[in-house]
């Protein structure tokens, strides 16, 4: 969709301010967010493109104006409601529903540390025909999805080359809204600085973008 | 979805609103809203948090031990003992360059957001600078998790289209002959600069050499001296 979350090339959002010992988490409260996003994830009921998306949905003016982590509050809350695994009203009393079944939690400890040092690979073990070549000159797509996507609006239409093939991976369009992980070939696509922006950019410099293989097409 | 979003911020808003301040009519709860939502997370958080586990979704202590991990296991510290062995060991170098995901496992680390490393070099002639411009994509099992400034507009939309005005922010002024490299973390992969090795650090034995790289030469909005010890960055 295009978001205020595809923010690459965009102006006026002020000066990079940098904190000086910068703690990992501000308050606890943004420790315990991030920790229960992983933890519902591991029912399974939604996946990563899924968790991205449900952000981006946030409308713009509250996108801007909310934490970072303040994000993942609404995220999280509507991705429980979403997949069933709580009522909105059982979030709005903050009391679960008369009759409702208490549950076995799906991350335990053992898992989460499992979890933590494993992690979650999004390549796939297929054999999927790469239709790019390293060294091929490409141009990525003019697509508009209303629906999740990770192709940045500052990149479509754009001409690039090939620089490296990354492998088959799950594809975040699909898998995000449950339509499949429809795998294929991820390439690191080289775009000249002044390919994106024009002549106020230096003739020297590039943007690599991860992009798959449907995103883009021959040039 | 609109109309979705619109009800459950409400429906957020009131619960929030109710703790705080529970005479608050329903009418004003609406107009409240763009107050309410952002005032006391904190409070919204604890709830959830206490609605999962009375309804046995989430386990607190794989909560805490997740907390844990990030606050006092995984860090940059990480990401600069990677460096620094590159740095003394050509052979690692050459293997963490071309199959980090290896080189980086060789050294105990890898997992949650660093399944699909990619390392890239800067030198006299290229700068390498990550960005994620959709989110924020980070190589966590090398870097820890992001500093706000990394997740935050300012950088995300500044990065692509102006990346020498974004190091001159940092302090790092690029000469002409030098070509920067912008990583723009769309998909699954996550990218670790290699800063230059600094000079005058001869002879200098890894964990020396450790001491010295920072999370941001990391990142590639810094160079690496020998100047900045023990700066927590």
């Amino acid at each position: 969709m295009n978001g205020v979350h595809d923010m690459g090339g965009m102006h006026g959002m002020g000066p990079i301010v940098e904190e000086k010992n910068e703690p990992v988490f501000h308050h606890e409260w943004e420790g315990r967010i991030f920790a229960m996003n992983r933890a519902m994830g591991a029912w399974r009921k939604w996946n990563l493109d899924a968790s991205r998306h449900s952000k981006e949905l946030i409308p713009p003016a509250e996108y801007l104006r909310m934490s970072y982590y303040e994000r993942w509050v609404a995220g999280l809350v509507e991705l429980i409601v979403q997949s069933g695994l709580m009522t909105r009203a059982e979030i709005e009393s903050g009391v679960p529903a008369a009759g409702s079944v208490k549950a076995v939690p799906a991350l335990t400890v053992d898992k989460a540390v499992a979890l933590v040092a494993k992690g979650v690979p999004a390549s796939r073990n297929v054999n999927v025909v790469a239709r790019f070549q390293v060294g091929q000159r490409v141009r990525a797509r003019n697509i508009n999805p209303v629906g999740h996507t990770r192709l940045p609006r500052y990149a479509r239409g754009k001409l690039g080359t090939i620089d490296r093939d990354h492998g088959v991976f799950v594809f975040p369009d699909t898998n995000a809204h449950f339509l499949g992980e429809k795998p294929q070939h991820v390439y690191s696509v080289r775009f000249a600085a002044r390919e994106l922006w024009g002549d106020q950019a230096a003739p020297q410099d590039s943007v690599y973008v991860d992009t798959w293989d449907v995103y883009l097409e021959p040039a | 979805m609109t109309t979705t979003r619109r009800d459950f911020l409400t429906a957020v808003a009131a619960t929030a609103g109710a703790a705080m301040t529970p005479d608050l009519s329903k009418a004003h709860q609406h107009e409240y809203d763009h107050q309410a939502v952002p005032s006391d997370p904190a409070l919204r958080v604890k709830a959830l948090e206490s609605l999962l586990v009375e309804k046995g979704l989430v386990d607190r202590v794989a909560l805490d031990a997740l907390v844990d991990a990030y606050e006092h296991k995984i860090g940059p510290r990480n990401g600069a003992r990677v460096v620094a062995r590159a740095w003394s060991d050509p052979a690692y170098k050459q293997r963490l360059l071309s199959d980090a995901d290896a080189a980086i496992a060789e050294m105990g680390y890898g997992g949650l957001q660093g399944e699909h490393m990619v390392v890239v070099e800067n030198s006299a002639k290229v700068h390498n600078l990550v960005v994620c411009t959709l989110c924020s994509c980070y190589p966590w099992p090398v870097l820890g998790l992001p500093p706000v400034w990394y997740k935050s507009a300012p950088y995300r939309s500044r990065a692509v289209i102006d990346p020498r005005g974004v190091l001159r922010e940092f302090g790092v002024e690029l000469p002409e002959g030098v070509a920067v490299r912008v990583w723009d973390s769309t998909a699954e992969l996550r990218y670790l600069v290699l800063p230059e090795r600094p000079a005058g650090a001869e002879g200098m034995s890894e964990e020396a050499l450790a001491v010295f790289v920072t999370r941001d030469s990391m990142v590639g909005v810094a160079k690496v001296t020998l100047q900045k010890v023990g700066s927590a960055a």
